[in-house]
């Protein structure tokens, strides 16, 4: 059988309760001279009564605190072992993490690197760990915070003798009158006590809801819980990153295409410049390189309104604009767009004049924008430059010219260039401080005679509609918190037996304050002041 | 008896609902934050999905002709996103080359999308392999954005239905790639 009859009321009580739920008669038949144990109010945790199906097993386990505590100290100690080394997004990206750890830290970093320490923190385990701590706390949550909600709702306020006997607060009193219990419960009431009446009895209650805190306090942590996991829809969370060249309209990446910025200028100053800057000169001087002091994008977000096929042309209407500055972002639709870095001096076009071999004398000139480079340039003198080939970033391999990456930070060029009527180019091989002629038989010559440079911006995009939900959760946390620590749970029991007159009290933390008010309630009164029963055990151990 | 049914046998059961109900969303939550957490570095587009549909122009083929993903349904498409100056780009190119006349009369269309800033370079690296598939200039990064491409080349298998069948990140040997072609051809 699974239940546990009361022998002073008959009650049939679950398996687990150690007070009668319905008389308050102590169960806990081998304990009988200790104080009792109010944790839950005594009701019977429910996990902890008989099991048998699989769902109950893995209730169970999760219900367990032990369980939860064991959890919460993996998870302390694997925290603090990932925060021995850097994490691989804080070491150089030009090495492989493999070497790098057992360069930097021996073998006790190779061992780090293999047991996956190095991506703790986004690794599988890890966050199975931590939802796992979430399920736990849930569970337990669940399983106590019903059952004592129960036994604080519905508390009687009559209860056993026993019960008041073995309270840390108690005293047992003769002669009294009925008018001395009135002025007693007076004084109570002016503590701000809650009275309720039965036949006589009196159970005086104040601060019941601290004893909700830690749960209102897990429920906190629980939105918390659900907040970062909504990171993982991308209509909650972006974090992403473009580079956007000055002139240039870009997709703004996390947006499905759907908007664009175009980087109108990108400003960047340097401490010095300004003649208040005056101040700083001594600090200046002794740094050897140019100390920003404001970056700046001016740009415009568009929106696609062109609901055609991808890689169409799109259809951007201007959405805002504004300068984007470090910590001022330019915000829209729910994105923030951040100023992050910069690439300086990026060549955007380069203009060539055109001479003979022999003499400086301009005979034409010609622009190739490295946007949109042309492959005839058609001169006023009747001459053409043919762009044979270009490399937008010039490098020099086993295999010959070639370009290392699409943007003309070191161009080079190959013109043919065709003199009126000719039908057979002269060759030349441009690139900056080179001018080479193949064949050492030109009568033509292409100098480079000036250029056009352009900054990139380096800009971050974000978006995290799940802040909200990570505040709320985490202000709830901070209720449950406050209402558990500040406030206390206390009660008073009257309890009128014939001749005698019962009173114990009882509260969930801070005695000393409880003490304090048991002393004021009572001190206008004939009853004297209740005996601390624990402290006179320990009195009496030592005797 | 089942009719009248002890009241401790109900509460057992909707126990039992209770629990079990709050344990598989628990675990449903969990499954979900563990396979995102797993496809989080993996944003591109991936195998069994259906190939996102794009027009691009036709850099080899009749002027301002452009060429639509969704018109080649039908057929297996071989999609390699690729650059001019990605020298494993560069070295797949004649195998994709030597390859294409073979694989489509088999029904399989070859689609490079280049992802260079400007049509020039790519002219040049076109003229210079003699490049028979069509290569498509993706100039606004927009396909690249959508298949949401990190390393060059990427490779895409699709089948004739338009399902990716099969993604391959890097560089490609004639073997494997003689392989994955295989893969969509068409069945009838």
């Amino acid at each position: 059988m699974n239940v546990l009859k009361c022998d002073a009321c008959g009650y049939e009580n679950s398996v687990g309760t150690t007070i009668c739920n319905k008389c308050g008669n102590p169960l806990d038949r081998n304990k009988q001279n200790e104080l009792l144990n109010m944790r839950y109010d005594g009701r019977s945790i429910r996990s902890k009564s008989k099991n048998k199906t699989i769902v109950d097993k893995i209730w169970n386990f999760f219900s367990s605190v032990k369980v939860g505590v064991s959890l919460i100290a993996i998870a302390l100690v694997a925290s603090a072992i990932g925060t021995i080394f850097p994490q691989k997004m804080y070491i150089p990206t030009t090495v492989s993490p493999a070497e790098h750890y057992r360069e930097e830290y021996g073998i006790v970093g190779q061992i780090y690197y293999q047991l996956g320490f190095h991506e703790l923190y986004s690794s599988t385990w890890y966050m199975i760990l931590i939802a796992l701590i979430g399920m736990s706390i849930f569970i337990v949550s669940l399983d106590r915070g019903i059952p004592l909600y129960r036994a604080l709702t519905k508390q009687n306020p009559i209860r056993h003798v026993r019960f008041l006997e073995r309270q840390k607060l108690f005293g047992k009193y003769n002669n009294y009158k009925q008018s001395d219990v009135e002025k007693l419960v007076g004084n109570i009431k002016k503590s701000r006590y809650k009275i309720y009446e039965k036949d006589g009895h009196i159970l005086a209650e104040k601060g019941r809801f601290s004893r909700w805190g830690p749960y209102v306090n897990h429920t906190g942590l629980i939105i918390f819980l659900v907040g970062t996991l909504l990171r993982f829809f991308p209509s909650m969370y972006v974090d992403e990153f473009v580079w956007v060249r000055e002139g240039e309209t870009a997709i703004i990446p996390g947006t499905h295409q759907e908007y664009y910025i175009e980087n109108l200028q990108f400003t960047l100053e340097f401490y010095g410049e300004d003649p208040e800057d005056e101040k700083f000169q001594q600090v200046l001087e002794q740094e050897n390189s140019a100390i920003p002091k404001h970056f700046e994008t001016k740009a415009i977000i568009y929106q696609n309104v062109a609901e055609d096929v991808i890689g169409t042309e799109p259809q951007l209407e201007e959405v805002t604009r504004g300068g984007i500055i470090v910590n001022e972002p330019l915000q829209f639709a729910d994105l923030s767009i951040y100023q992050n870095s910069y690439q300086l001096n990026e060549f955007s076009s380069m203009s060539f004049t055109l001479h003979t071999t022999d003499s400086e004398e301009e005979l034409a000139q010609f622009t190739v924008d490295f946007s949109n480079p042309n492959s005839v340039y058609e001169l006023d003198n009747g001459f053409r430059i043919e762009l044979n080939n270009y490399y937008p970033d010039y490098v020099l391999d086993d295999d010959g010219p070639r370009s290392q990456s699409n943007y003309p930070r070191n161009p080079a060029f190959v013109f043919f260039v065709y003199p009126p009527g000719e039908e057979e180019p002269e060759r030349n091989f441009l690139s900056i401080g080179q001018n080479i002629d193949p064949t050492n038989e030109n009568q033509y010559k292409l100098s480079l005679k000036g250029f056009d440079m352009r900054e990139v911006s380096g800009l971050k995009v974000k978006k995290d509609l799940t802040l909200p939900v990570l505040g709320i959760g985490a202000f709830i946390f901070m209720i449950g918190v406050v209402q558990g620590m500040y406030w206390q749970h206390r009660r008073i029991w009257i309890h009128p037996k014939g001749e005698e007159l019962y009173i114990a009290g009882h509260t969930n933390k801070n005695w000393f304050g409880m003490t304090n008010e048991c002393k004021k309630i009572m001190e206008d009164t004939p009853f004297s002041m209740l005996n601390d029963q624990e402290k006179e055990n320990q009195e009496n151990d030592y005797t | 008896m089942s009719t009248n049914p002890n009241p401790r046998d109900k509460k057992k059961r909707n126990r039992l609902i209770y629990r079990s109900v709050i344990l598989i969303i628990l675990f449903a939550a969990l499954l979900f934050a563990v396979i995102s957490n797993i496809t989080k570095e993996e944003e591109a587009v991936q195998i069994g999905e259906e190939a996102p549909n794009f027009q691009l122009v036709h850099l080899n083929g009749e002027e301002n002709q452009t060429v639509r993903l969704s018109d080649l349904r039908g057929k297996g498409v071989m999609l390699n996103f690729w650059a001019t100056y990605c020298e494993p780009c560069e070295r797949e190119m004649p195998y994709m080359e030597s390859l294409y006349p073979l694989y489509k009369e088999k029904g399989v269309e070859i689609v490079a999308i280049s992802v260079d800033a400007t049509e020039f370079v790519v002219q040049q690296f076109m003229d210079k392999y003699n490049l028979t598939f069509p290569i498509l200039h993706d100039k606004k990064s927009q396909v690249m954005d959508a298949y949401r491409i990190k390393p060059l080349p990427t490779t895409y298998f699709i089948d004739e239905n338009g399902i990716i069948v099969e993604r391959v990140l890097g560089e490609l040997s004639l073997e494997r790639l003689d392989g994955y072609l295989q893969q969509i051809v068409p069945s009838q």
